[in-house]
């Protein structure tokens, strides 16, 4: 058997770029994807994913960057000359006509080769094509309608059928053209959660059976786990990791993954040394190496790889009080506060099998290889820019109070801690203004990155959970900016 | 009481647009000439006879004819100009988009007199035609605007990625547009078509200062110029009855074959 990377690169996108009125939606993402691969682009909504599947089908051009499919780019081909085809969130199946007329639709329009040769008024050979004939037309038509558990529905008008028949119909009728690869947007969003769980299963085993290539968004990480062989994850236009689900989930790449992808604890801490990592006040033996001494880094724990044991027991590494216990079917869910050196309380969640008591001191053990470490994507603000008159410095578009005397027009690195930013309720309560694009809690604060209107994104820690997409108003405090110049700007030249 | 006091109003509403029309109705089968009532004549079919039997019945014969001609041939073309322009504005930029919808209603919203008298000054000065091209031309920008406003609605209530979807399926533009922007359309163009028909059939002022000396007669401005000789034929009475029957039967009928079409568009039984 073929394993998949001995297969060839059916789609690949080289440096994609796409602009909305001069505001970026998809920022300079590179990526291919092998024939026969279950592939999906998971995101939260606005991360470009979509955007990102359009411009494989046509429906949009890139701003900048190349689409290349078999090898060849196909950035200029209208939609109608690709040989893909597209599963619509909203089936968009065609209300005039039957259900047969919706499958047979691209077939009515498809040419095929004859293997007759002929000769144009040049001189220059080329092949006779045909149309199906009526016959061809139905028999394929009954295929698809038999994969798709429709049969018999073939003059059934689309308005009366089901949401999930209707959606069996627009897979039908993007599948029976054959294309080289098939792009699903969200095609199950509008279905109930149990048509949902049979249509998943359905879909990976046609999937397997027929091998095309299927290009899946979702927003769902529960359903991109389970029907994927690869899972690009987005964000903001941009991707933040591309592997297998088991890896996505082992392995994140990065604080935004592990949160968007299941649950997970996560938190601040540092690298002492080698297989030594520091968290909540406590050094624990872990798996990683190569760190930089006491390097932050951001230290994921999945709330199934921690153990509850007795607070006596030797195998206990920590000790907290269990705040709650939530039954959740399969699992117990438990939220238990462990106070770390600095006298502050961490939540730390969870799952675990055995009913537990509230209110009771536990002990908790991890294992080394729990623990998944990751480089901090960035431990401070820093900003270049100009001072704007002596003692003012310009930040985003905002004039800010510093303790600097370097006179105006001065190029200058301002450097601000993510706990020193103060978010304001009220964006007119802030110098400059911004949206919340992200936050995640990390054990006993929040994180948030606030994008101004200028695209910089500042790292937020703060005691607040903001919401995401709302707009506040940023202030930075006189004391806290710190301000350096630059030089050497002759010798650049 | 006070649905005794809504349903009174409602008569009382009902009976001061329908009663004149009602009138000549009932008026057609006592033989009237002028513009009085009377019954003095006795009940008779006179007035139905003489739309065959005056002396005027020719001029009479040409003047439907032509107004049939004219309506025909403006609403055909306005209905094409009309649901090619509407899909078109649709696809425009969202600013563009609001400020050709507010220019499409200028030509509805602005006097009819100004907009007959404009006509003429534009057929005159750029020496454009006579009769019968004048006519139609005129007849076709009054209507094409109203058009465009029944097939608008349609447009916006149709789920975008199905035009995709044909594209997708290897529909080329045009294609798509034929094989399934038009057909789910359909409904509107047809409102619109109903629309631009009745309208052009209507019109008096653009046509009576356009049809220039050629002496091209619809049926309005042949009353007109009738009614200024010699007093009214006596046919009118018998042609209006008609007419409004006529009118009411296809109104009914387009309403209840636009109600089917817009549940097949649809679909079928949306419940």
């Amino acid at each position: 058997m073929k394993t998949i990377t001995e297969q060839k690169k059916i789609i690949e996108l080289k440096n994609i770029s796409k602009f909305y009125d001069g505001k970026p939606v998809v920022k300079n993402i590179s990526f291919f994807i092998r024939q026969g691969e279950f592939v999906t682009f998971l995101g939260p909504s606005g991360c470009g994913k979509t955007t990102t599947l359009r411009m494989i089908a046509g429906f949009e051009t890139p701003t900048e960057g190349q689409v290349l499919m078999d090898g060849v780019d196909i950035t200029a081909i209208p939609p109608h000359r690709r040989s893909v085809n597209t599963v619509f969130q909203r089936y968009a199946l065609f209300p005039h006509l039957t259900v047969f007329n919706n499958i047979a639709f691209g077939l009515k329009l498809q040419r095929i080769p004859t293997g007759q040769m002929k000769k144009d008024f040049r001189g220059r050979e080329y092949e006779v094509m045909r149309k199906l004939t009526k016959a061809e037309i139905a028999e394929k038509v009954h295929n698809a309608l038999k994969m798709v558990d429709l049969e018999g529905y073939d003059q059934r008008n689309v308005g009366s059928l089901s949401g999930g028949q209707m959606q069996r119909v627009a897979i039908a009728r993007a599948l029976v053209n054959e294309p080289k690869v098939l792009l699903l947007d969200e095609p199950l969003g509008a279905l109930d959660l149990k048509m949902r769980k049979d249509m998943q299963i359905e879909l990976m085993n046609m999937h397997k059976k027929l091998g095309i290539t299927f290009i899946y968004v979702t927003h769902d990480q529960e359903e991109a786990l389970t029907m994927s062989d690869s899972i690009i994850v987005m964000r903001d236009g941009e991707i933040q990791q591309i592997a297998n689900p088991q890896k996505i989930y082992d392995e994140p790449a990065n604080a935004f993954v592990a949160d968007f992808i299941g649950e997970s604890n996560i938190f601040s801490g540092s690298m002492p040394e080698d297989l030594r990592v520091r968290i909540l006040g406590k050094s624990f033996e872990c798996v990683d190496k190569g760190f930089k001494k006491n390097e932050p880094v951001d230290v994921i724990l999945r709330p199934e790889d921690i153990t509850l044991v007795p607070t006596d027991s030797d195998k206990a590494m920590l000790v907290g009080n269990i705040q709650t216990s939530v039954f959740k079917g399969d699992h117990f869910q438990t939220t238990v506060i462990v106070k770390d050196d600095e006298d502050y309380d961490n939540e730390v969640l969870v799952h675990h099998t055995n009913p537990c008591d509230v209110e009771k001191p536990i002990g908790l053990h991890i294992s080394p290889d729990a623990f998944h470490i990751m480089h901090k994507a960035r431990i401070i603000n820093e900003i270049e820019t100009e001072m704007w008159d002596e003692g003012i410095v310009e930040i985003c578009g905002g004039k800010f109070e510093c303790n600097s005397s370097l006179p105006s027009g001065t190029k200058v690195k301002v450097k601000i801690d993510f706990d020193d930013v103060e978010v304001m309720d009220n964006e007119e309560d802030g110098e400059i203004g911004g949206t919340v694009v992200n936050s995640i809690y990390k054990g006993n604060y929040y994180q948030c990155i606030i994008r101004t209107d200028t695209y910089y994104d500042f790292f937020v820690d703060t005691d607040d959970d903001w919401l995401k997409g709302d707009r506040v108003g940023i202030n930075l405090p006189k004391d806290k900016i710190i301000i350096e110049e630059i030089k050497g700007e002759e010798t650049d030249a | 009481m006070k649905k005794a006091l809504s349903i009174a109003y409602l008569v009382i509403v009902a009976l001061f647009l329908y009663a004149p029309i009602l009138l000549i109705v009932f008026f057609s089968f006592f033989g009237q000439s002028g513009v009085n009532f009377s019954t003095q004549a006795g009940f008779s079919f006179d007035s139905y006879a003489a739309i065959f039997s005056s002396p005027s019945s020719g001029e009479l014969f040409t003047a439907i004819a032509n107004t049939l001609i004219i309506a025909a041939i403006a609403s055909v073309i306005s209905t094409v100009l009309g649901a090619v322009s509407a899909i078109g504005i649709f696809h425009l930029g969202k600013r563009m988009k609001k400020f050709v919808n507010n220019i499409n209603q200028w030509p509805i919203i602005s006097s009819e007199i100004v907009t007959a008298f404009s006509f003429v000054l534009f057929f005159s000065t750029l020496g454009i035609g006579n009769g019968w091209v004048r006519l139609i031309i005129s007849h076709v920008t009054f209507c094409t605007p109203y058009v465009v406003l029944a097939v608008m609605p349609r447009l916006y209530q149709m789920d975008g990625n199905i035009y995709e979807a044909a594209l997708d399926l290897g529909a080329s533009p045009i294609r798509a547009l034929f094989s399934v922007e038009i057909p789910m359309l359909l409904p509107g163009i047809i409102s619109g078509f109903t629309m631009a028909f009745t309208m052009s059939l209507d019109d008096f002022i653009i046509t009576q200062l356009n049809k220039g000396t050629t002496g091209i007669e619809t049926l309005s401005t042949y009353l007109y110029s009738d009614g200024a000789k010699r007093g009214l034929e006596p046919f009118w009475f018998a042609v209006f009855s008609i007419i409004f029957v006529v009118v009411l039967l296809i109104i009914l009928f387009s309403n209840l074959s636009k109600k089917t079409m817009t549940k097949k568009a649809e679909g079928g039984a949306k419940v």
